[in-house]
């Protein structure tokens, strides 16, 4: 992980990068309530891996996130961060070890925006000099000119730039595990698209386990290595990788929730770089050109809006890899095994000959 | 006979040097060369034991009202009740709350016996404020402080007091204000402060100029505490006047 140098670097208040995360038959029970709010939930996320908490209001998928930091405390069970139980921990000093992000961000109003970020290594005790340097760098990493911004107050940011400084602040004290509570929610579409890449790219260099939760399944499909969907009353309907989860939902909840376009969200997992193209064979290339990078249902959402034709596929140095046509994605996903057998090469590792090749979960999220 | 008698008394001896005598005389409302002459010792003085008495007041009642508001943040049911008593001081008319304090024993006609009285005029606005003030920082904030990892007393000092500072100062110049008017009336029972030519003015029934300035220097006075504290608040919260570019 040599991307994550810079971090490391400055983290050197004693822990890892990244830790994995288990959450051991966790429940929450509100004391005058019949049925609890967390019903003997476990899973397990893999260091510096992004584990989405999907579900309906009334799920429970904030407070099962709230339960690992102690922001509430579990009524039975156990979490283990890093190999040891959150429990075991002075709430305070666990919680400046694990990244923290909610909605409204909740940037301090009265601090600069350099202030904001020294936040956590404040209350661990850096040097001055050594907040300063890391406050630059974490604006550099999320897209903002330290020059500009450290002075300014929140007031002054607009929505994006203060979700920026809120993940700034939140990595500050590099820590093993981040939590996210619809980080994106109050932002516009076309930003919020904007911030999930932006996000992703982070996530890329810095590594960090993440705990994110949103309601909303394209945002988990787009986030997530692995989904977990909670169903009312805090019980874990599925939880497994995207690709997994639109292609066998374990119950008609899942199915239900996932919605009855999960082909088409299957396909904008795969990118047409993943699919056997349709060699021209000597025939010239025409049609619309669409990058080899695209995902397979922008593919089809362009050949619908062409009136069916055909598509060129080309390559970042603009040579053509192939066509690509109505019935090859309707047969992606008409029968059924063709995507699959991408996706199951994906998961075992094999070695995708099946039709398409592997690591759709990964190459749909490269971009 | 009638207009000797009625003539004598009602002009004032004290500070009565001969070159303001003819404007005492005709009895007009203001005479500059009365205040010129008095100044220094009787109207400086006035104003110096003002103030005095007035931050003392503020300075003290705030102490106590910091302490109560930080109370009820904390535990909400003690808001109520303390809202309650120091309701009631607020509304209790001044001079009775004076009249009901000097018979106590250790109080009597004193400075102290004015500070009591005047204190307990600043709780209830002060004590509001400040509660308000904390109560009104937002819930993301205070969740994120608490997410990041702040004890709850790191929570109260760098980010909830910081937050409701403009309240609290508000809080502070109404106080302020407030204390530094009334204080004129504890002149009543300690002979300090401006109230004292105030009294004097009201006594004596006729000659004005000593009313006149002393209730000018008094609403000077206020004016002047506010228009500090407004300064303050500018330097202590630069953030609050910082708008979106």
């Amino acid at each position: 992980m040599p991307e994550s140098d810079t971090a490391r670097s400055e983290g050197s208040s004693g822990f890892a990068p990244a830790a994995p995360l288990e959450l051991r038959h966790v429940t929450k029970r509100y004391p005058g309530q019949s049925s609890p709010a967390i019903d003997d939930l476990s899973l397990e996320v893999p260091a510096g891996e992004v584990c989405v908490l999907v579900g309906p209001s009334g799920s429970g998928k904030t407070t099962a996130m709230r339960l690992i930091n102690r922001m509430i405390e579990l009524t039975s069970g156990d979490i283990i961060l890093g190999g040891s139980s959150v429990l075991e921990r002075r709430p305070d000093e666990l919680r400046r070890e694990i990244g923290y992000v909610i909605q409204q961000i909740g940037l301090f109003p009265h601090q600069s925006v350099g202030e904001n970020i020294a936040t956590v290594p404040r209350l661990l005790g850096w040097d001055k000099a050594r907040i300063a340097r890391r406050s630059d760098e974490l604006l550099e990493l999320v897209g903002l000119d330290p020059e500009e911004m450290r002075g300014r107050y929140p007031a002054q940011l607009s929505g994006g730039q203060r979700q920026r400084v809120g993940v700034a602040r939140a990595l500050a004290a590099d820590p093993p595990l981040m939590l996210m509570d619809e980080p994106f929610g109050a932002i516009d579409p076309i930003n919020r698209e904007r911030l999930q890449d932006e996000f992703l790219r982070l996530q890329a260099t810095v590594r960090k386990t993440v705990v994110f939760v949103t309601h909303d399944i394209d945002e988990a499909i787009k986030m997530g290595d692995r989904i977990a969907i909670l169903r009312e009353g805090g019980v874990l309907a599925q939880y497994a990788p995207p690709a997994e989860l639109l292609s066998r939902p374990a119950d008609d909840f899942v199915a239900q929730f996932v919605g009855a376009d999960r082909g088409l969200k299957r396909l904008a997992l795969t990118t047409l770089g993943d699919v056997d193209l349709i060699q021209p064979n000597g025939l010239a290339p025409s049609g619309r050109r669409v990058p080899l990078a695209s995902t397979v249902r922008d593919a089809l959402s362009m050949i619908l809006t062409a009136g069916g034709q055909p598509l060129t596929v080309v390559d970042d140095d603009d040579h053509v890899a192939g066509l690509v046509t109505l019935e090859l994605v309707g047969g992606l996903l008409g029968t059924d095994g063709a995507l699959d057998g991408a996706l199951d090469g994906a998961r075992d590792g094999g070695d995708g000959s099946d039709g398409a090749s592997g690591a759709a979960g990964e190459g749909g999220r490269s971009s | 006979m009638i207009v000797l008698a009625s003539a004598g008394p009602v002009i004032p001896v004290f500070g009565g040097a001969p070159s303001s005598y003819a404007c005492e005389r005709a009895n007009r409302l203001f005479c500059p060369d009365w205040v010129s002459q008095n100044w220094s010792n009787v109207l400086w003085p006035a104003l110096r034991q003002h103030v005095v008495l007035s931050v003392v007041a503020v300075v003290i009642g705030f102490v106590i009202a910091f302490a109560l508001a930080l109370l009820a943040y904390r535990r909400r049911a003690v808001e109520r009740p303390i809202i309650l008593i120091s309701g009631i001081l607020y509304t209790i008319p001044s001079l009775a709350l004076f009249e009901i304090l000097v018979p106590i024993k250790a109080l009597g006609l004193s400075v102290r016996t004015a500070e009591v009285a005047l204190v307990s005029y600043t709780l209830l606005i002060l004590f509001r404020n400040i509660v308000t003030g904390l109560r009104n920082v937002p819930d993301d904030v205070r969740e994120a402080a608490r997410g990041m990892g702040m004890t709850a007393r790191q929570s109260l000092w760098r980010v909830e007091l910081p937050l409701a500072l403009p309240s609290i100062i508000a809080g502070v110049r109404i106080a302020t204000v407030t204390v530094i008017a009334l204080g004129t009336v504890a002149s009543y029972i300690c002979d300090q402060g401006l109230g004292v030519p105030i009294f004097q003015a009201i006594q004596d029934g006729v000659f004005k100029t000593e009313l006149i300035v002393a209730g000018g220097l008094a609403v000077a006075l206020a004016l002047f505490a506010d228009g500090l504290l407004v300064l303050l608040q500018r330097a202590l919260t630069p953030w609050s006047r910082a708008r979106a570019r």
